[in-house]
Protein backbone atom coordinates (compact mmCIF):
# COMPACT_ATOMS: atom_id res chain seq x y z
CA UNK A 1 0.00 0.00 0.00
CA UNK A 2 1.22 3.48 -0.81
CA UNK A 3 0.06 7.05 -0.91
CA UNK A 4 0.36 9.56 -3.72
CA UNK A 5 -1.07 12.94 -4.52
CA UNK A 6 -2.50 13.20 -8.02
CA UNK A 7 -4.57 16.08 -9.39
CA UNK A 8 -4.61 17.54 -5.88
CA UNK A 9 -6.16 14.43 -4.33
CA UNK A 10 -4.34 12.33 -1.76
CA UNK A 11 -4.83 8.74 -2.93
CA UNK A 12 -4.36 5.37 -1.27
CA UNK A 13 -3.07 2.74 -3.66
CA UNK A 14 -2.91 -1.02 -3.22
CA UNK A 15 0.17 -3.16 -3.92
CA UNK A 16 -0.59 -3.07 -7.66
CA UNK A 17 -0.91 0.70 -7.72
CA UNK A 18 -4.70 0.58 -8.08
CA UNK A 19 -7.03 2.82 -6.09
CA UNK A 20 -8.28 1.35 -2.83
CA UNK A 21 -11.21 3.73 -2.46
CA UNK A 22 -12.97 4.59 -5.68
CA UNK A 23 -14.78 7.51 -4.06
CA UNK A 24 -11.44 9.34 -4.35
CA UNK A 25 -11.54 8.94 -8.12
CA UNK A 26 -12.53 11.65 -10.57
CA UNK A 27 -11.80 12.47 -14.21
CA UNK A 28 -8.73 14.54 -13.32
CA UNK A 29 -7.32 11.66 -11.28
CA UNK A 30 -8.00 9.39 -14.27
CA UNK A 31 -6.05 11.72 -16.55
CA UNK A 32 -3.05 11.62 -14.17
CA UNK A 33 -3.20 7.83 -13.83
CA UNK A 34 -3.38 7.61 -17.64
CA UNK A 35 -0.17 9.64 -17.91
CA UNK A 36 1.52 7.15 -15.59
CA UNK A 37 0.42 4.41 -18.00
CA UNK A 38 1.90 6.28 -20.95
CA UNK A 39 -1.35 7.73 -22.27
CA UNK A 40 -0.97 11.49 -22.73
CA UNK A 41 -4.60 12.39 -23.15
CA UNK A 42 -7.83 10.51 -22.57
CA UNK A 43 -10.02 10.84 -25.66
CA UNK A 44 -13.70 10.18 -26.14
CA UNK A 45 -12.78 6.64 -27.24
CA UNK A 46 -10.89 6.02 -23.99
CA UNK A 47 -13.86 7.30 -22.04
CA UNK A 48 -16.20 4.93 -23.85
CA UNK A 49 -14.09 2.05 -22.47
CA UNK A 50 -13.79 3.53 -18.97
CA UNK A 51 -17.51 4.27 -18.82
CA UNK A 52 -18.34 0.72 -19.86
CA UNK A 53 -16.08 -0.72 -17.17
CA UNK A 54 -17.74 1.52 -14.58
CA UNK A 55 -21.22 0.48 -15.70
CA UNK A 56 -20.33 -3.21 -15.81
CA UNK A 57 -18.48 -3.10 -12.50
CA UNK A 58 -21.53 -1.61 -10.82
CA UNK A 59 -23.53 -4.55 -12.12
CA UNK A 60 -21.10 -7.49 -11.78
CA UNK A 61 -18.58 -6.28 -9.18
CA UNK A 62 -15.79 -7.35 -11.51
CA UNK A 63 -13.75 -5.71 -14.24
CA UNK A 64 -15.08 -7.14 -17.54
CA UNK A 65 -12.82 -9.48 -19.52
CA UNK A 66 -11.93 -9.08 -23.18
CA UNK A 67 -14.90 -10.99 -24.53
CA UNK A 68 -17.38 -9.04 -22.42
CA UNK A 69 -15.77 -5.81 -23.62
CA UNK A 70 -16.34 -7.04 -27.19
CA UNK A 71 -19.81 -8.52 -26.92
CA UNK A 72 -21.50 -6.41 -24.26
CA UNK A 73 -19.48 -3.21 -24.45
CA UNK A 74 -19.26 -3.27 -28.25
CA UNK A 75 -15.54 -2.42 -28.10
CA UNK A 76 -13.40 -4.46 -30.52
CA UNK A 77 -10.19 -6.14 -29.31
CA UNK A 78 -8.08 -4.15 -31.78
CA UNK A 79 -9.39 -0.84 -30.45
CA UNK A 80 -8.63 -1.82 -26.86
CA UNK A 81 -5.02 -2.63 -27.71
CA UNK A 82 -4.70 0.59 -29.72
CA UNK A 83 -6.16 2.77 -26.96
CA UNK A 84 -4.36 1.11 -24.04
CA UNK A 85 -1.17 -0.35 -25.51
CA UNK A 86 0.72 -2.96 -23.52
CA UNK A 87 -2.06 -4.43 -21.40
CA UNK A 88 -5.46 -2.96 -22.24
CA UNK A 89 -7.75 -4.20 -19.50
CA UNK A 90 -5.19 -3.97 -16.73
CA UNK A 91 -4.39 -0.39 -17.67
CA UNK A 92 -7.99 0.67 -18.27
CA UNK A 93 -8.99 -0.78 -14.90
CA UNK A 94 -6.25 1.14 -13.12
CA UNK A 95 -7.08 4.42 -14.88
CA UNK A 96 -10.77 3.91 -14.16
CA UNK A 97 -10.07 3.54 -10.45
CA UNK A 98 -10.84 -0.19 -10.27
CA UNK A 99 -8.83 -3.07 -8.80
CA UNK A 100 -6.56 -5.20 -10.97
CA UNK A 101 -8.68 -7.60 -13.07
CA UNK A 102 -8.86 -11.14 -11.72
CA UNK A 103 -10.06 -13.00 -14.82
CA UNK A 104 -7.66 -15.07 -16.98
CA UNK A 105 -9.54 -14.25 -20.17
CA UNK B 1 11.75 -7.92 -8.10
CA UNK B 2 15.22 -8.27 -9.50
CA UNK B 3 14.20 -10.69 -12.26
CA UNK B 4 13.61 -9.11 -15.62
CA UNK B 5 9.96 -9.08 -16.72
CA UNK B 6 8.96 -11.58 -19.39
CA UNK B 7 8.84 -9.91 -22.81
CA UNK B 8 8.07 -12.63 -25.32
CA UNK B 9 6.58 -16.13 -25.39
CA UNK B 10 6.35 -18.73 -28.16
CA UNK B 11 3.74 -21.34 -27.44
CA UNK B 12 3.66 -24.70 -29.22
CA UNK B 13 0.24 -26.36 -29.45
CA UNK B 14 0.67 -30.01 -30.39
CA UNK B 15 -2.61 -31.64 -29.30
CA UNK B 16 -5.84 -31.57 -31.25
CA UNK B 17 -8.33 -32.17 -28.46
CA UNK B 18 -10.33 -29.33 -26.94
CA UNK B 19 -8.49 -29.77 -23.64
CA UNK B 20 -5.21 -29.95 -25.54
CA UNK B 21 -5.75 -26.68 -27.39
CA UNK B 22 -7.25 -24.33 -24.81
CA UNK B 23 -4.32 -24.03 -22.38
CA UNK B 24 -2.10 -22.69 -25.17
CA UNK B 25 -4.78 -20.25 -26.33
CA UNK B 26 -5.42 -18.97 -22.82
CA UNK B 27 -1.71 -18.53 -22.19
CA UNK B 28 -1.16 -16.69 -25.48
CA UNK B 29 -4.10 -14.37 -24.91
CA UNK B 30 -3.08 -13.82 -21.30
CA UNK B 31 0.41 -12.88 -22.46
CA UNK B 32 -0.93 -10.22 -24.82
CA UNK B 33 -3.16 -8.84 -22.05
CA UNK B 34 0.00 -8.34 -19.97
CA UNK B 35 1.78 -6.62 -22.84
CA UNK B 36 3.93 -9.68 -23.57
CA UNK B 37 4.64 -10.50 -27.21
CA UNK B 38 3.06 -13.85 -28.09
CA UNK B 39 3.05 -16.31 -30.94
CA UNK B 40 1.52 -19.75 -31.28
CA UNK B 41 3.02 -22.51 -33.40
CA UNK B 42 0.41 -25.16 -34.21
CA UNK B 43 1.88 -28.56 -34.96
CA UNK B 44 0.65 -32.13 -35.49
CA UNK B 45 -3.00 -32.47 -34.45
CA UNK B 46 -2.79 -29.09 -32.78
CA UNK B 47 -3.08 -27.77 -36.32
CA UNK B 48 -6.79 -28.62 -36.23
CA UNK B 49 -7.29 -25.50 -34.12
CA UNK B 50 -6.58 -23.27 -37.12
CA UNK B 51 -8.12 -25.40 -39.89
CA UNK B 52 -11.45 -23.84 -40.81
CA UNK B 53 -13.55 -26.99 -40.98
CA UNK B 54 -12.04 -28.51 -37.82
CA UNK B 55 -11.48 -25.61 -35.42
CA UNK B 56 -14.98 -25.35 -34.00
CA UNK B 57 -15.52 -29.10 -33.75
CA UNK B 58 -12.69 -30.08 -31.41
CA UNK B 59 -13.60 -32.62 -28.74
CA UNK B 60 -12.55 -33.43 -25.20
CA UNK B 61 -10.47 -36.63 -25.17
CA UNK B 62 -12.35 -39.16 -23.06
CA UNK B 63 -10.36 -42.29 -23.94
CA UNK B 64 -7.23 -42.71 -21.86
CA UNK B 65 -8.13 -39.77 -19.63
CA UNK B 66 -8.17 -41.01 -16.02
CA UNK B 67 -8.85 -37.48 -14.72
CA UNK B 68 -12.44 -37.46 -16.02
CA UNK B 69 -15.03 -37.35 -13.28
CA UNK B 70 -18.80 -37.53 -12.99
CA UNK B 71 -21.10 -35.71 -12.65
CA UNK B 72 -18.69 -32.74 -12.75
CA UNK B 73 -14.95 -32.00 -12.73
CA UNK B 74 -14.54 -32.64 -9.00
CA UNK B 75 -16.94 -35.57 -8.79
CA UNK B 76 -16.23 -39.29 -8.66
CA UNK B 77 -13.60 -40.70 -11.01
CA UNK B 78 -15.26 -42.09 -14.14
CA UNK B 79 -14.14 -45.66 -14.99
CA UNK B 80 -11.83 -45.12 -17.97
CA UNK B 81 -13.52 -47.86 -19.98
CA UNK B 82 -16.62 -45.65 -20.19
CA UNK B 83 -14.60 -43.09 -22.11
CA UNK B 84 -14.98 -45.29 -25.18
CA UNK B 85 -18.79 -45.40 -25.01
CA UNK B 86 -20.20 -43.74 -28.16
CA UNK B 87 -21.24 -40.17 -27.47
CA UNK B 88 -19.10 -39.84 -24.34
CA UNK B 89 -16.64 -37.46 -25.97
CA UNK B 90 -19.46 -35.35 -27.39
CA UNK B 91 -21.09 -35.21 -23.98
CA UNK B 92 -17.88 -34.25 -22.14
CA UNK B 93 -17.26 -31.61 -24.80
CA UNK B 94 -20.74 -30.19 -24.38
CA UNK B 95 -20.26 -29.98 -20.61
CA UNK B 96 -16.88 -28.31 -20.87
CA UNK B 97 -18.05 -25.79 -23.47
CA UNK B 98 -20.95 -24.81 -21.23
CA UNK B 99 -18.65 -24.19 -18.28
CA UNK B 100 -16.26 -22.16 -20.46
CA UNK B 101 -19.09 -20.07 -21.82
CA UNK B 102 -20.01 -19.15 -18.25
CA UNK B 103 -16.46 -17.87 -17.75
CA UNK B 104 -16.62 -15.94 -21.01
CA UNK B 105 -13.94 -18.11 -22.60
CA UNK B 106 -14.65 -17.92 -26.34
CA UNK B 107 -15.03 -20.88 -28.72
CA UNK B 108 -11.80 -21.80 -30.54
CA UNK B 109 -12.48 -19.82 -33.74
CA UNK B 110 -13.41 -16.66 -31.88
CA UNK B 111 -10.47 -17.11 -29.49
CA UNK B 112 -7.97 -17.34 -32.37
CA UNK B 113 -9.47 -14.16 -33.82
CA UNK B 114 -9.17 -12.42 -30.44
CA UNK B 115 -5.51 -13.42 -30.07
CA UNK B 116 -4.75 -12.32 -33.63
CA UNK B 117 -6.54 -8.98 -33.11
CA UNK B 118 -4.50 -8.57 -29.93
CA UNK B 119 -1.34 -8.75 -32.01
CA UNK B 120 -0.54 -12.42 -31.32
CA UNK B 121 0.98 -14.34 -34.25
CA UNK B 122 -0.53 -17.57 -35.54
CA UNK B 123 1.83 -20.00 -37.25
CA UNK B 124 1.36 -23.43 -38.83
CA UNK B 125 4.04 -26.13 -38.78
CA UNK B 126 5.30 -26.91 -42.29
CA UNK B 127 5.97 -30.60 -41.69
CA UNK B 128 2.38 -31.09 -40.53
CA UNK B 129 0.92 -28.97 -43.32
CA UNK B 130 2.72 -31.22 -45.83
CA UNK B 131 1.78 -34.39 -44.01
CA UNK B 132 -1.92 -33.44 -43.83
CA UNK B 133 -1.78 -32.09 -47.44
CA UNK B 134 -3.25 -28.74 -46.42
CA UNK B 135 -3.55 -25.64 -48.62
CA UNK B 136 -3.71 -21.97 -47.61
CA UNK B 137 -7.46 -21.95 -48.20
CA UNK B 138 -7.94 -24.64 -45.55
CA UNK B 139 -6.78 -22.29 -42.80
CA UNK B 140 -8.62 -19.60 -40.88
CA UNK B 141 -7.74 -16.10 -42.16
CA UNK B 142 -5.79 -15.34 -38.97
CA UNK B 143 -3.04 -17.84 -39.86
CA UNK B 144 -0.03 -15.60 -40.50
CA UNK B 145 2.50 -18.00 -41.99
CA UNK B 146 3.56 -21.60 -42.44
CA UNK B 147 6.92 -22.04 -40.73
CA UNK B 148 9.65 -24.63 -40.74
CA UNK B 149 10.98 -25.56 -37.32
CA UNK B 150 14.09 -23.53 -38.11
CA UNK B 151 12.05 -20.43 -38.87
CA UNK B 152 10.07 -20.97 -35.70
CA UNK B 153 13.27 -20.91 -33.65
CA UNK B 154 14.48 -17.85 -35.53
CA UNK B 155 11.26 -15.95 -34.78
CA UNK B 156 11.41 -17.12 -31.18
CA UNK B 157 14.71 -15.34 -30.52
CA UNK B 158 14.58 -13.89 -27.03
CA UNK B 159 11.33 -15.71 -26.22
CA UNK B 160 10.42 -18.35 -23.69
CA UNK B 161 9.23 -21.42 -25.59
CA UNK B 162 6.29 -23.22 -24.01
CA UNK B 163 5.27 -26.66 -25.28
CA UNK B 164 1.69 -27.78 -24.74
Amino acid sequence: MSQVTLAGVELQLDENGNLIDRSQWNREVAAELAKEEGIDALTEEHWKVLDFIAKDYAEKEAVPGMRRMNKVGGIPTKDLYRLFPGGPIKKAARIGGFPKPVSCV
Amino acid sequence: MSEEALKKVSIVVSKGSLDGVYPGLIMANGARMEGIEASIFFTFFGLHAIVKKKMNNLKVATVGNPALCVPDAMGMAMPTVLGAVPGMSAFATYMMKQEMEKLDIPPVGEFIEMISDAGGKIYACKATVDMFKLKDKDFCPQMDRVLTVGEFYELSAGAQIIFT
